[in-house]
């Protein structure tokens, strides 16, 4: 009789932790203990630990450290990035000084015409009017050929011992060739070399050589491949991780797609002028910047979009392209910059949010512009928007006040709280924290520090519902991956293909809604052969351009622990 | 039917080691005999963007058509040999194709191809992210829905111990991400290219196969344990270098490869049921149409697509009697063009239907015209047939699961006779 009381005892109490452990709302009243609350803050507001972190964080104390992250400026910034970002020089350039330092053929061609004028850095107009020459070369390449065979071709460059050494030598000896030669000669080489003799020589030069591999690949391509490997060098290396975090996640919401005609030149002042300033400032700040942006303008069309009683324009063909309203950015602003899908507006709130927004244009798109308002373009007249009258005759106020309207609407301060908890605490996180962030959120104007502070402060945050339950996004598996092993990252493009692999490419997200923010959608078949793999080479010390010391006899398997189940979530 | 079999035993058993059989891999071996133990097929194309309808499948014999878009319409159909490349291919007197679709009009003349126009989703969302997940979902309005259609249209497991019977690839999403059509309680897989689907290194897949089984995690478990039974499967056909068949040309594209994928397993026999592919950048709001029809981006994408599946028709031949495709994007565009010489976000659209067991060769669904009070909202073609009409036909007469209720809860398809 007693045991069988006892019995049922236990397998209630047994019941009961079930029930308990299972209950999701219940697993986020239940706090982790002490130890895992360094874990958990390095999991989630980083990058992934890097061996002596959770040592370092436990030093200074956790409540500092978490105040320092959010204030990124009062953090010395790494000395190792900021060498490592030193050779990238587009992106410390403007939209407009990249299309002349980073021409497209298009571009070239104009310069070769005489209608855009060469950079004004000589080394700089060297290398292009390089370009030119080669473009020239092309359009007369019908000729005879020379008889005394192509005065370019390598055989004709370099000696024979020093051809020999390019193609054959130990890498040290193939950056000698390189330094022996004059300067005025190496640029012709590079040319002459073959796409193979290129990479091998890429490994192992310096990274102003690199450099000049780069341009003579193509000059525009630059631009993208100095964004994409950078945003993971920052992500591996920088000391304000909270802050890398943070421009990751609002350019994913505001985003952008990279290879969208201008937006190629648009995108690198996009992420630093536009979004890094104001990651944890007002978000009524943020939304106006991102408005006026011409990346954002030209991505999502609004910069073509025209009232109807817009002034003709002048040529005929300007006429054609210039005609009338675009809906894109007035709905994707509703949608999914402020107030979310189910927040309360109709399609005639849409079409009114559009018309506002007419005359919001960019000066010369194509070369790298700047945002302007063309009052010609601006349809005058009275709008309704989320049942606020804007009267007529109103110009780039018109847009201004939407902006006002939708970025202190409650349902943006839900949702863009929900939104942060989702990255930073669950897939589904729970509502009471939600409610709690969003009230901060109306109170403080959107302050999103306040916001974060919220969430910080939150039980749910330090709960086990929390702890280490999501998975990983590609770009947090490979960073933090080569932080768990202390990667020294040499040149990044590979580790910028592998997040491509596994279905993030960086800055070319097409749709407007950026990436999932919840873990789960991350996870499938495709995507675990590929972090396996990644896992295993990273470890064997296989993937190119990054150095990992391997200390275990058996390299093969020492990826073991980075493609096991638990290293994809945090 | 022979050479098939013999390969099956020989690749497929012998790699994955005869000890180790899936049992569902050596009862397939024991019983199928012939073409009519052969699994049916369906796979779904999504046109991510939303795909202008009114451009692909044209309405010529619409006046208000050619009204609506001044600058971006496609022109009537020609026998004038130098305009034909810019005209639509007729198809019925009343409606004709792109021309960059001209690889898909003998598909249409030997009825394998059917076209079902003002098709798509009830729902008026011109969202694209909300219309994508409802069409993916199959229930169109409703959020809380975890499940893709395709998923819940996977035929029931035989038994209860059915599991180990069933192919691990049975239901394949080509890609990075597993496609949210093909999400839910019955396992699937998503496969970004065959030949990579692979752990390089054989000692470290074995721990990671144990590591995965043992992982508390229930998602991480099951994606573990589907990923390492499909792992091995696939590593019989990795082996063999993929020839297409009757001279198909796929192009040289992110979606002429998924295609290519999906023949290359359909034909080797691997138990495919279900198979998921998209196209994306159909949001054409500016410059959709060139200087000409057949320029400019709407044209580019389409001869992409078109090429696509006219090489997967040409490489499956007779095996096409077995599979049906079924394309779908999430709303149309408007009926006008707008001041861009691009459309916005519309409602109703066109299907594809293709497939050897297709009445092809006409054009399903009631044409609701475009005059201004014909159209939806006053904007946008309206909508005649659901696109559940059309899935649910070919789940319920192709692929042979007549629980229509559990693939589309809250509603009952009509069918319209396309199988």
């Amino acid at each position: 009789m007693r045991n069988t009381a006892l019995i049922a005892l236990a397998a209630a109490v047994c019941l009961g932790i079930y029930a308990d452990t299972n209950d999701p709302a219940r697993r986020f009243t239940r706090e982790i203990p002490k130890r895992q609350r360094v874990q958990q803050a390095l999991n989630r507001l980083t990058f992934g630990p890097r061996p002596g972190d959770a040592e370092a964080v436990g030093a200074m104390g956790l409540k500092k450290w978490l105040d320092v992250q959010l204030h990124p400026e009062r953090i010395a910034e790494n000395p190792v990035l900021e060498a490592k970002l030193k050779t990238m020089d587009s992106l410390r350039m403007s939209g407009e000084q990249l299309v002349r330092n980073y021409p497209s053929p298009e571009v070239v061609r104009l310069m070769m015409n005489g209608q855009m004028p060469y950079p004004s850095d000589p080394d700089r107009r060297m290398m292009i009017q390089r370009l030119v020459a080669q473009e020239e070369r092309k359009k007369g390449q019908d000729g005879p050929p020379n008889p005394l065979g192509d005065p370019r071709a390598l055989s004709n460059l370099l000696t024979p011992q020093q051809l020999q050494a390019l193609r054959t030598g130990a890498p040290r000896e193939r950056v000698a060739v390189f330094d022996a030669l004059p300067a005025g000669k190496r640029d012709d080489v590079i040319e002459a070399m073959p796409a193979p003799l290129r990479q091998a020589l890429f490994a192992a030069a310096p990274p102003e050589l690199r450099r000049r591999l780069e341009m003579a690949a193509g000059p525009a391509q630059v631009v993208a491949r100095d964004l994409t490997e950078s945003k993971i060098l920052r992500a591996v290396y920088s000391n304000r991780q909270l802050d890398e975090v943070m421009v990751d996640f609002w350019f994913n919401h505001f985003n952008v797609y990279l290879d969208k005609g201008a937006d190629r030149y648009l995108v690198t002042e996009y992420e630093r002028d536009t979004i890094r300033p104001r990651v944890f400032g007002k978000f009524r700040d943020l939304l106006e910047a991102t408005a006026k942006s011409p990346a954002m303008l030209f991505y999502l069309d609004n910069w073509q979009s025209v009232g109807p009683n817009a002034a003709p324009a002048r040529s005929a063909a300007a006429q054609r392209q210039r005609r009338g309203l675009n809906e894109n950015y007035g709905r994707e602003l509703l949608e999914l910059h402020t107030l979310g899908v189910d927040g309360g507006y109709t399609q005639k709130d849409v079409t009114e949010v559009a018309r506002c927004f007419t005359g919001w244009t960019i000066d010369q798109p194509q070369r790298g512009g700047r945002f302007t308002f063309n009052p010609k373009l601006h349809d005058g007249g009275e709008k309704v928007v989320l049942g606020v009258r804007i009267p007529s005759g109103g110009g780039i106020q018109d847009g201004e006040m939407v902006l006002d309207i939708v970025a202190r609407h409650p349902s943006t301060a839900h949702f863009i709280s929900r939104k942060l908890a989702m990255r930073f605490v669950a897939d589904d996180p729970p509502e009471p924290l939600v409610a709690r962030m969003a009230r901060t959120f109306s109170k403080t104007d959107g302050d999103i520090r306040a916001v974060l502070q919220t969430m910080l402060d939150s039980r749910e945050f330090w709960s086990e519902g929390a702890y280490r339950t999501k998975v990983k996004s590609p770009l947090e598996m490979v960073a933090s991956a080569v932080r768990a092993v202390n990667g020294d990252v040499d040149f990044a493009a590979p580790l910028v293909n592998q997040v491509t692999q596994l279905g993030q490419p960086l800055y070319r997200k097409v749709e407007p809604t950026g990436y999932s923010n919840s873990g789960r959608e991350w996870l499938n078949s495709a995507g675990l052969v590929a972090r396996m793999n990644f896992a295993l080479q990273l470890a064997a010390n296989q993937v190119p351009g990054v150095k990992v010391a391997v200390d275990k006899p058996d390299a093969a398997l020492a990826g073991i622990p980075l493609g096991s189940p638990e290293f994809q979530k945090h | 039917m022979n050479t098939r079999r013999v390969f099956l035993r020989n690749s497929a058993l012998a790699m994955v080691g005869a000890g180790a059989a899936p049992l569902w891999l050596t009862r397939a071996l024991a019983s199928s005999d012939g073409p009519a133990q052969r699994k049916k097929v369906l796979v779904a194309i999504f046109q991510r963007g939303a795909a202008d309808g009114l451009n692909i499948v044209v309405p010529h014999g619409e006046k208000a058509y050619y009204e609506l878009r001044p600058t971006i319409h496609i022109p009537r159909p020609t026998s004038n040999g130098d305009r034909q490349a810019d005209a639509a291919i007729d198809l019925d007197g009343f409606f004709g194709l792109h021309p960059s679709l001209a690889p898909l009009k003998p598909l249409f003349e030997r009825k394998h191809l059917a076209i079902v126009d003002a098709a798509g989703s009830p729902d008026p969302t011109r969202s694209h992210f909300d219309a994508q997940d409802y069409m993916e979902s199959g229930t169109p309005g409703r959020k809380a829905t975890d499940s893709g259609w395709m998923n819940r249209a996977l035929p029931a497991a035989p038994g209860p111990h059915a599991q180990g019977q069933l192919s691990p690839v049975r239901a394949v999403s080509l890609g990075p991400t597993l496609a949210r059509t093909l999400c839910g309680a019955a396992p699937a897989i998503a496969v970004q290219s065959i030949a990579g689907f692979q752990v390089r290194n054989a000692q470290a897949a074995e721990q990671f196969e144990r590591m995965y089984a043992a992982s508390p995690d229930p998602v991480l478990q099951a994606t573990g344990r589907e990923t390492f039974e499909a792992v091995k499967l696939l590593q019989s056909i990795q082996r063999q270098s993929y020839t297409p068949a009757g001279g198909a040309q796929y192009p040289r594209s992110p979606f002429g490869d998924k295609l290519r994928q999906i023949a290359q397993l359909i034909k080797s026999d691997v138990g495919v049921e279900m198979a998921f592919a998209d196209i994306g950048q159909w949001d054409h709001h500016v410059n959709e149409v060139g200087a000409r029809a057949s320029e400019g981006q709407l044209a580019n994408l389409l001869r992409d697509y078109g090429q696509a599946l006219s090489a997967f028709w040409a490489d499956l031949g007779d095996r096409m009697s077995d599979v049906v495709v079924a394309t779908m994007s999430e709303f149309g565009r408007t009926a006008h063009e707008n001041g861009d010489r691009g459309t916005d976000h519309g409602h109703a659209n066109c299907m594809f239907v293709m497939g050897g067991g297709v009445k092809g060769g006409n054009v399903y669904g009631k044409w609701p015209g475009l005059e201004k009070e014909q159209l939806h909202e006053g904007r946008d073609l309206a909508l005649t047939t659901d696109f559940r009409d059309v899935l649910g036909e070919l789940v319920a007469r192709h692929t042979g699961n007549p629980m229509l209720k559990g693939v589309f809860p809250g509603y009952e398809p009509k069918f319209l006779g396309l199988v």
